[in-house]
């Protein structure tokens, strides 16, 4: 019960912080799940995520599965619900004014400065993510080039993470 | 539409919504994205509840955050549930340590592709900058990062914006 309460503590605050995408808040979640609540490893965190990213639908499913591995279905359900529901309220109240002042100029300053700061935090969030997940030179070698290929062409991202896990599953990268 | 995203809904989103059914026009997707991003929330989430809300007020809002979650929340419990139960064995473990580096690319060519638009903006990259060592470098509290930058970001946003307008001014 404690941690169902904590769940809805964390992704609660955490959906609301989530400007420009939950990926901006994965390192928070991180930090919270790891070093704050104790409640699995880094690496188990980074696991996670990575399933989570070869799941399909929306990339907030990780929260999903931190609640499910804090507390089962319940902590599964919690989490999902807790992380969505108050941005969705706010959602659904701000869009049908926003369509109003969709030529208003301060909503520009506003996306402008808003871009700078995402941009930020996305990218720190990045290499946190690859700081846990770079076990040895070889995890580290395979997030730089899948990052890379990644810039440079429109391949289908699920193509490289299953070669990546096929290349984990013969045991090359331990 | 939530089970052909893998990596991400919102291309597929866009594709449905504006190609295929038309609901939206290209321009009015944009701009209901850039809402959606305005606001704190996972993106894809918020668009698929500003298009509800739009064509169907509140029971359009919860069919679309309904048929957009379901069947990816039970998929990704059921892989949980079929990880926790194989994770000790080797090549399991091995397959996830692969999947997990190259997440972490997957999540860092992303990361770029957003910062990139603002590389010719000295006061955003510096912004951007200090957000990032904020986060990574000395792992302030994101809401501690997030109150401080937003505020002087949207002040230095729109002092720049009135500087310009004077330029423009003072040429005429």
């Amino acid at each position: 019960m404690q941690n169902l309460i904590a769940l809805r503590v964390m992704c609660g605050h955490l959906g609301l912080l989530a400007v420009g995408g939950v990926n901006s808040v994965v390192p928070e979640m991180q930090r919270e799940t790891v070093e704050v609540h104790r409640w699995m490893s880094a690496q188990e965190f980074a696991s996670l995520y990575a399933l989570a990213q070869a799941a399909p639908g929306p990339n907030m499913l990780v929260a999903t599965l931190v609640g499910w591995r804090v507390a089962g279905l319940s902590g599964a359900l919690v989490a999902t619900g807790s992380l969505i529901g108050p941005p969705c309220l706010l959602v659904y109240a701000v869009s049908r004014v926003w369509y109003r002042f969709r030529t208003a100029p301060w909503r520009r300053v506003i996306q402008a400065g808003l871009t700078a700061v995402t941009a930020g935090l996305v990218t720190a969030a990045a290499v946190l993510l690859a700081e846990v997940t770079s076990t040895n030179w070889k995890t580290a070698l395979i997030t730089v080039a899948v990052a890379g290929v990644l810039l440079r062409s429109g391949l289908n991202p699920l193509l490289l993470l299953g070669t990546a896990a096929a290349l984990g599953a013969t045991g090359a990268l331990g | 539409m939530g089970l052909s995203g893998f990596g991400g809904v919102l291309p597929w989103a866009r594709r449905v919504i504006v190609e295929q059914r038309r609901w939206l026009s290209p321009a009015e997707f944009t701009d209901t994205l850039a809402l959606c991003q305005f606001l704190p929330g996972p993106n894809v989430v918020n668009v698929s509840i500003a298009v509800g809300a739009r064509f169907h007020g509140a029971r359009g809002a919860l069919s679309a955050i309904s048929g957009l979650l379901a069947a990816p929340v039970a998929i990704v419990i059921g892989l949980g549930a079929l990880y926790a139960r194989f994770g000790g064995l080797p090549a399991v473990r091995g397959a996830f340590i692969g999947l997990a580096a190259a997440a972490s690319g997957l999540v860092l060519a992303n990361a770029l592709k957003i910062a990139a638009p603002i590389r010719h903006e000295p006061l955003s990259v510096a912004i951007a900058a200090t957000a990032f060592a904020g986060a990574a470098l000395l792992r302030l509290p994101l809401v501690l990062v997030l109150a401080v930058l937003v505020l002087s970001a949207i002040g230095a946003a729109s002092l720049r914006r009135r500087r310009r307008w004077s330029d423009d001014m003072a040429r005429r």
